[in-house]
């Protein structure tokens, strides 16, 4: 009786769950395409798109479109998506201060933001919202990473510099809350600048063991490989955005066995993350960066979620959402109770793999990390 | 801060400021010559470092790669004249500066079109790659001496240029009086031609230069765009020893402007907003710079009085 | 009546006419873009001013665009937060009052605009059109590494600020708010450059030392428009951020002072609709182009390219004729 009893009840979650299947969701994405930042969003949207079509579910659709890494174009997009295109969920933004322009009026107006990349602590902490979801990282987190990396290797006096912009300053304080020793100089540089031989002979100067600099995109090719020309042999530490696929083919040799902390590695052994490699590479003729293996993961969460409830009801969608009920490249995947990820955080090293470089997992930084702001977040 | 580092810090200074001199000589001579504002010249350099990143991968030499930076920058330099800038000599300086924003956009995303939006490798030439040491184990990446020396042969010959030769003089005459030399038989379309490419290949030069240093990427030409405009601004416009001093002063003030003002700072505040005050004020110490030339100079330093 | 005035009144009509179709047809994004096209070419009038009238070509009028839009964040941060803005002495209570916010605007404006133009002036030519960036610029960057105001992440607004008597919220009320701004300020500068001291302007433009020698100081008309410039744009800036409901330094940007510039050139310097005209084209240009191709940039680099050749005096002036030189 009872079995029949649980049988029925799974046979109609079954149904319900075919039901809610049915209903379809539309998705709007922006991100960026064109300019110097474009790879990142085209990574972030190539992941997505790969995830949408692997799951043949022909329910969702999803509308593209580009910031031009502008924040009044940003939160115009996000106006037409939900007023013309009456879009369900968001998604696809890159930079933290896009982010900040479109996140809270987006969740105010009962849409769902997934982010795939930019997780500013404002959004983290008092500005929290039940219906926004970060699926890559709160903006601390990898330099967090390399805090405790550069603690483990005994590193005790390091030379910090980051660009003179909010989101530098919270990678410096991410990274000096968990390495927790000495200083031997900060420095905040221009936003844009392209070149560091100042900073570099600040960095000989000042007798440190060791370097953290979070310079993201252009600003990183340029320093590194300004650095290893300089002749300074004191060892770098970043997070991963001045190392991902995209990047590391334009710094070449001047990044071979410089350490970086990611969320994300091709070579983390799972079979979800090898699957998505080789479908990643098949359909698009290059690796994934963790750039698109956050798309990736977003995509594959919202489908998850789209399988248990429908969005329409957005109480039940949330909880489906909270669920996390998906395989992630990153293996285990769960929210904090301010929707981040609790996440490993691994350090990699750049390596060359035949005519191409890319980075190898060598150890790990911090194991099941949430975030900083958990505390402040009351929702 | 010891002696030796604040020498590097001079000589940091100096190189930026050799390179901004060859990227803004071209924006001088052009505007000097044909009165255009030409926005585009930051693509000229994207173009040199994008052929320079191009052909040195396929062939692995940099120095392939150097001589078509010059190259496909002329070129490039001289199709646009030929069907768009030529067009603009007569018109007023915002058409010109409206074309070549046009021109800016084209540049920038056919670029993309051809190369793909991520960044291109491009690494200096492997007798270049390390650091030089001198006397007392003082050490400064060979490139960069390597730069500083070319950034003066160019001036050097620039200087050759415009005071010994045929092309000189025409140049000079051009300047100053254009009916006169179109009156002596001086084929002046064709000066122009030649100029627009001189100061096209100038900044692709540039642009392969700085690109084995920096990252060649869209969008690489704008920012070095306006410090050239700020160079030429301040040296007096048309005027090439004043676009060398000028961009002297430039690199020098924001080097040395960038280590010094956080130390300064420094002394009487705490280290943390002592760092970011002061580089929030170095990152506008070149633009109080060149408002306080104009507001004393109002032609530039080396400008023709109007 | 001259054929501008028809080609100027034409093109309003029509741009009425598809806006109340878009409000009739529920199409609220439609009635967004008409409001960002109707603002932008409020700044496009303010800086035409200065630009067109006056022959002040400044490279810098991001800055009092991002003033105004800075006057508005800060009054509505301090409004939302309940915590007034004390300045040593003096203390300002935020607010949410959309005219108050303006007159702050144009009067921040104003302020900045008084001691650069007076520098400014010094200069002529390009030199003006790079001094007015350099001061520009100085303000950016002291925009993106200033904490308190968001720095580079920029500051949110949740709710639009309110109008007495209307809701905001609406996009159309919204829409019809800023356009009875623009249409107010056009008609104010239409009058400006018409009446006596219009005519001593174009005068100062063409011949600065006859001017003198009727006994009138150039310098003081030229920076008088140069003010009346910037609170125009500032005041384009406060309706800007409104729209957004957000601010950042980006509003700051060269970028910004460029397009702002690429609106009355497209359009046609110093003509009465000039701004109104370019914004319409280059708005309507990127939201459709952007639709189309991830190279979209380029295609809308091709037309403008071909309308600045073939289109002398922008587009008015390809439907109106030249200019009449009077």
């Amino acid at each position: 009786m009872l079995k029949s009893i649980a049988a029925l009840a799974a046979a109609s979650s079954l149904l319900l769950a075919g039901l809610a299947h049915a209903e379809p969701l539309k998705v709007g994405m922006i991100t960026t395409l064109s300019g110097g930042g474009a790879g990142l969003g085209i990574d972030v949207r190539d992941g997505f798109m790969l995830a949408v079509k692997q799951s043949g579910n022909s329910d969702i659709t999803v509308v593209v479109e580009d910031d031009q890494r502008k924040p009044d174009i940003a939160v115009q997009l996000a106006d037409k998506m939900i007023q013309s295109e009456k879009v369900d969920v968001l998604t696809g933004i890159i930079w933290s201060n896009l982010a900040m322009a479109v996140v809270p009026a987006a969740v105010a107006q009962g849409k769902f933001y997934l982010s795939p990349n930019a997780g500013p602590s404002a959004l983290a902490g008092k500005g929290c919202h039940p219906n926004y979801f970060n699926v890559a990282w709160q903006n601390d987190n990898l330099a967090e990473g390399a805090g405790a990396y550069a603690k483990s290797a005994g590193y005790n006096n390091s030379f910090i510099l980051a660009p003179n912009y909010p989101a530098g300053k919270d990678s410096l304080t991410g990274y000096k809350r968990t390495y927790g020793g000495g200083v031997a100089g900060e420095i905040y540089t221009k936003l844009g600048q392209t070149d560091y031989a100042a900073e570099i002979a600040q960095i000989r100067d000042s007798g440190a063991d060791s370097v953290y600099f979070f310079l993201p995109g252009g600003m990183g090719i340029s320093f590194m490989k300004q650095y290893a020309a300089s002749g300074v042999n004191i060892p770098l530490v970043g997070p991963a955005f001045s190392f991902d696929q995209g990047i590391l083919q334009a710094v070449g040799a001047a990044a071979l066995g410089v350490k970086n902390s990611s969320q994300w590695s091709k070579d983390i052994d799972n079979e979800t993350n090898k699957a998505f490699v080789a479908s990643f590479q098949k359909e698009y003729g290059r690796l994934p960066s963790l750039y698109a293996s956050q798309g990736f993961d977003t995509a594959n969460l919202l489908l998850s979620a789209m399988g248990k409830a429908d969005v329409k009801n957005a109480d039940a969608f949330r909880d489906a959402l909270r669920a996390a009920d998906f395989n992630s490249t990153r293996g285990s995947f769960k929210f904090t109770s301010n929707h981040h990820p609790i996440q490993d955080i691994f350090v990699r090293e750049v390596i060359k793999e035949g005519d191409v470089f890319t980075n190898k997992i060598v150890a790990t930084a911090l194991t099941g990390h949430g975030n900083h702001y958990i505390d402040q977040c009351k929702m | 801060m010891s002696l030796a580092l604040f020498l590097e810090q001079v000589l940091n200074g100096l190189q930026f400021g050799i390179m901004l001199f060859v990227m803004a000589a071209g924006l001088t001579l052009v505007f000097g010559v044909m009165g255009l504002i030409n926005l585009a010249h930051g693509s000229l350099y994207m173009v040199g470092a994008f052929a320079c990143a191009g052909v040195a991968t396929a062939t692995g030499s940099f120095w392939l790669g150097l001589a078509a930076s010059l190259v496909a920058a002329a070129i490039a330099g001289v199709i646009v004249e030929i069907v768009v800038i030529r067009r603009l000599y007569a018109r007023d300086h915002l058409d010109q500066v409206l074309a070549t924003f046009a021109l800016i956009l084209m540049f920038s995303e056919g670029t993309r079109y051809l190369f793909g939006s991520f960044p291109l490798y491009l690494d200096t030439p492997e007798i270049l790659s390390g650091p030089v040491t001198f006397f007392g184990g003082f050490q400064y990446p060979s490139y960069r001496l390597a730069i500083i020396v070319v950034g003066f042969a160019v001036a050097a010959g620039l200087f050759w240029l415009i005071s010994a030769t045929r092309l000189g003089i025409r140049i000079r005459a051009g300047e100053s009086d254009r009916e006169m030399i179109t009156a002596l038989g001086v084929d002046i379309g064709k000066l122009y031609t030649v100029v627009f490419a001189l100061g096209a290949a100038l900044a692709g030069f540039a642009g392969a230069l700085v690109g084995a240093i920096q990252s060649v990427q869209i969008g690489m030409g704008e920012p070095v765009l306006i410090l050239a405009f700020v160079v030429i601004v301040i040296g007096g416009i048309g005027s090439i020893p004043g676009a060398l001093v000028a961009a002297i002063l430039v690199g020098l003030t924001d080097t040395l402007g960038r280590t010094l003002l956080p130390l300064a700072f420094g002394t009487f505040m705490d280290p943390s907003s002592a760092t970011s005050t002061g580089s929030a004020l170095a990152s506008m110490l070149i633009y109080i710079l060149m408002a306080v030339v104009l507001v004393f100079k109002p032609t530039g330093l080396f400008g023709a009085k109007t | 009546m001259k054929r501008e005035n028809w080609v100027s009144g034409i093109f309003i009509a029509g741009g009425l006419l598809l806006v109340a179709a878009a409000w009739l047809g529920d199409e609220p994004f439609v009635i967004t873009l008409a409001t960002k096209v109707v603002i932008l070419a409020l700044a496009g009038v303010g800086l035409n001013l200065a630009l067109g009238h006056g022959g002040l070509v400044s490279f810098g009028h991001a800055a009092y665009f991002g003033l105004g839009g800075y006057a508005m964040g800060i009054l509505a941060y301090h409004a939302q937060s309940y915590e007034p803005l004390e300045l040593g002495w003096l203390v300002i209570e935020g607010t949410k009052s959309m005219p108050v916010i303006w007159l702050v605007a144009m009067a921040t404006a104003v302020l900045f605009a008084l001691p650069i133009g007076l520098l400014s002036l010094r200069t002529s030519g390009v030199y003006f059109i790079m001094i007015t960036l350099a001061f520009a610029q100085m303000i950016y960057y002291f925009a993106i590494s200033w904490p308190a105001y968001g720095g580079e992440d920029g500051l949110s607004i949740y709710v639009r600020n309110s109008f007495p008597g209307l809701n905001t919220l609406d996009p159309i009320q919204f829409f019809l708010i800023c356009a009875v701004v623009l249409a107010i300020c056009l008609f104010l500068v239409d009058r400006l450059v018409k009446s006596r001291f219009g005519m001593a302007l174009e005068a100062a433009r063409q011949n600065p030392q006859r001017v003198t020698h009727l006994g009138i100081d150039p310098l003081k008309i030229k920076l008088t428009v140069f003010l009346i410039s910037a609170a125009i744009t500032g005041l384009a800036g406060a309706l800007y951020a409104d729209l957004n409901r957000f601010i950042s330094p980006t509003m700051l940007s060269w970028q910004v002072s460029g397009e702002i510039m690429i609106f009355v050139i497209l359009g046609g310097v110093a003509r009465f609709a000039g701004p109104l005209a370019g914004a319409t084209l280059f708005i309507v240009l990127e939201h459709f182009l952007g639709g189309m191709t991830e190279f979209w940039q380029f295609w809308l680099g091709l037309l403008l390219l071909v309308v600045i050749l073939f289109a002398r005096g922008g587009i008015i002036g390809l439907l109106a004729g030249e200019r009449r030189h009077d």
